[in-house]
């Protein structure tokens, strides 16, 4: 049934994303394909796999964002210029249009934990889904001829026969610089919640109505080169490093730090 | 977006087929005509192909059954179920006209509604998606109905010429209308899409806008993907402009040059069977035309994802 279950539980199984602390390794995207070409329904193909002009089923990608301050160029010296990782992979939208518009009842979104899966038995991969969804999380097996998507890895996060520690998803459990967690994001005193509550978490494209359950974490403010390189009151003038750029106020600040 | 010549062409053909089927149905040809059996048939035909054709973009099409499911919630189920429940008088009249030369009104009726509401379907499935801001408009089902109607106009027009002209007159007034209707319509959507400011830009896809200006540095992969060759089709931009007036001139100016004549003809001339030849031209002019306004349709239309993969 491809119309969004009503009255369901409060549950809402997702993701938050740090975005200050993700370096862009791409470990999760590994890992994800790695879980789920072996995992819930049909492998995650790729085509061309060894030549020049590859592509496959991915679940989760990184992208990578420069953002720019007004009259910022160099990162740290003018404003708040900075380089962004930002994983992306299905954000479970409580009000998910791909599951809306599916006409055969493959796309679901579960009552009991908000999870949106894709029964791949009943797809006909005519690929309405993936033009529904704004966030690019569906993308068309081209071997099997069924959508794929993210499955927040329901066959490892209630598998008893794992130690706790692995019952989190495949990109969770990777993650090398803890930027991604896992919980119920319906609860809110659990630990994804309070995390979203201190850190100012936000949702990605809210003007397309979709309330997606996965958060972002906003990068944290950066202290500008140009604000710590100034005098200490009491220091003598001939030891200003005011004018000092580039490396030299890096390494000006750096030290000061220490 | 992709444009998918199976989309296209089911949609601008099966689009005419249920314009034909609708003033079939509200009995504008005598049934008794070989005309009104022609006019049938090819309603039926056009439809059935265009149905067909759609089916070919799909990846398992032996599953396409499943897709009459799921009516509450999806507009591309609900023309199927359209498509299927519209046949049923559509076939049953066309039998009466072949086999028994009449026709029954109130299945013509149903069949007429059908039509109406199978076209409404198609067009819904591109206008409910909020990721894409040109087709996300009442404006878009209006086009699709009037592109239906017109070309409907015209081919009721063909067939009538073809046997008495009996509503020649009417009809090519009719058409004329329709021309009028269908370009106001379209020229509005068309407006609408060139003074829009997108809904979403790479600000609020990654929610940095609070930083600064954000830009792509580095795709998730060197290589394109499913998204990007589906969403991020943009060779049609180079050429819009032109293509756009070629749309313009082939599916109402030649056609309206063409019923002008055949009205002309009516008027002061009185009814021949030639004029039947400008009218197929009309058509085929026609049918030129919106192949290049659904190519314009898709190739055009910028989807929100390509925030995410930079324009």
């Amino acid at each position: 049934m491809t119309s969004l279950p009503q009255g369901s539980s409060s549950r809402k199984l997702g993701l938050v994303i740090d975005l200050d602390t993700c370096v862009g390794c791409h470990a999760c995207v590994v890992s994800c394909k790695e879980w789920n070409t072996g995992g819930y329904g049909s492998a995650l193909s790729d085509q061309d796999p060894y030549g020049a002009d590859v592509s496959g089923a991915w679940l989760n990608r990184v992208h990578t964002f420069e953002v720019i301050p007004e009259g910022g160029e160099v990162i740290g010296e003018a404003g708040e210029a900075r380089i962004v990782h930002f994983p992306k992979s299905c954000l479970h939208c409580e009000d998910a249009p791909c599951v809306t518009v599916c006409p055969t009842g493959a796309s679901y979104k579960r009552a009991e934990d908000g999870i949106v899966l894709v029964d791949e038995d009943k797809c006909i991969g005519c690929g309405l889904c993936a033009w529904a969804c704004a966030y690019g999380a569906r993308e068309m097996d081209l071997a099997a001829g069924v959508m794929k998507k993210c499955t927040l890895c329901v066959d490892r996060i209630y598998n008893d026969t794992f130690e706790e520690v692995d019952r989190v998803p495949a990109c969770v459990r990777t993650c090398p610089a803890n930027a991604r967690h896992f919980g119920d994001l319906g609860d809110p005193h659990s630990d994804v919640s309070k995390l979203v509550a201190e850190r100012g978490g936000f949702d990605l494209m809210p003007e397309q109505g979709n309330r997606p359950v996965n958060k972002y974490l906003p990068p944290r403010p950066r202290t500008a080169l140009a604000g710590a390189a100034a005098l200490k009151p009491g220091q003598p003038e001939e030891e200003s490093t005011e004018g000092a750029t580039g490396f030299l106020r890096w390494l000006d600040v750096a030290l000061d730090r220490i | 977006m992709h444009p998918a010549y199976s989309v296209i062409f089911f949609t601008v053909v099966s689009g005419m087929g249920y314009g034909l089927a609708f003033f079939l149905g509200i009995g504008l040809l005598d049934p008794a005509t070989m005309a009104a059996k022609a006019a049938y048939l090819s309603a039926l035909g056009m439809i059935g192909a265009g149905l067909i054709s759609s089916t070919f973009h799909l990846k398992n099409p032996h599953r396409a059954w499943r897709a009459f499911s799921q009516w509450r919630s999806s507009w591309l189920s609900r023309e199927g179920v359209m498509a299927i429940l519209t046949f049923i008088p559509l076939t049953t009249n066309a039998a009466l006209c072949v086999l028994f030369d009449i026709q029954s009104l109130p299945l013509g009726i149903a069949g007429t509604v059908g039509a109406a509401i199978t076209v409404y379907s198609t067009a819904m499935i591109y206008a409910s998606l909020r990721t894409v801001d040109a087709w996300h408009t009442r404006l878009t089902p209006a086009c699709y109905l009037a592109f239906a109607a017109l070309g409907g106009t015209l081919w009721t027009l063909f067939f009538d010429l073809l046997s008495t002209g009996s509503n020649a007159l009417q009809l090519s007034l009719l058409s004329g209308a329709a021309i009028a209707g269908a370009l106001a319509l379209k020229l509005q959507w068309r407006a609408r899409v060139h003074l829009q400011v997108p809904n979403s830009t790479p600000e609020t896809a990654t929610g940095l806008g609070h930083i600064g200006a954000v830009r792509l540095l580095e795709r998730p992969h060197v290589n394109d993907n499913y998204l990007t060759r589906e969403m991020g089709f943009r060779i049609a931009r180079k050429h819009a402009a032109k293509l756009f007036r070629l749309h313009l001139i082939m599916a109402y100016l030649l056609p309206i040059i063409m019923v002008t004549l055949v009205l002309v003809g009516l008027t002061f001339a009185g009814f021949s069977a030639w004029y039947a030849v400008s009218a197929g031209l009309s058509l085929v002019f026609h049918t030129i035309g919106m192949f290049v306004e659904r190519w314009l349709f898709f190739a055009e239309a910028r989807h929100a994802v390509m925030n995410y993969y930079g324009g």
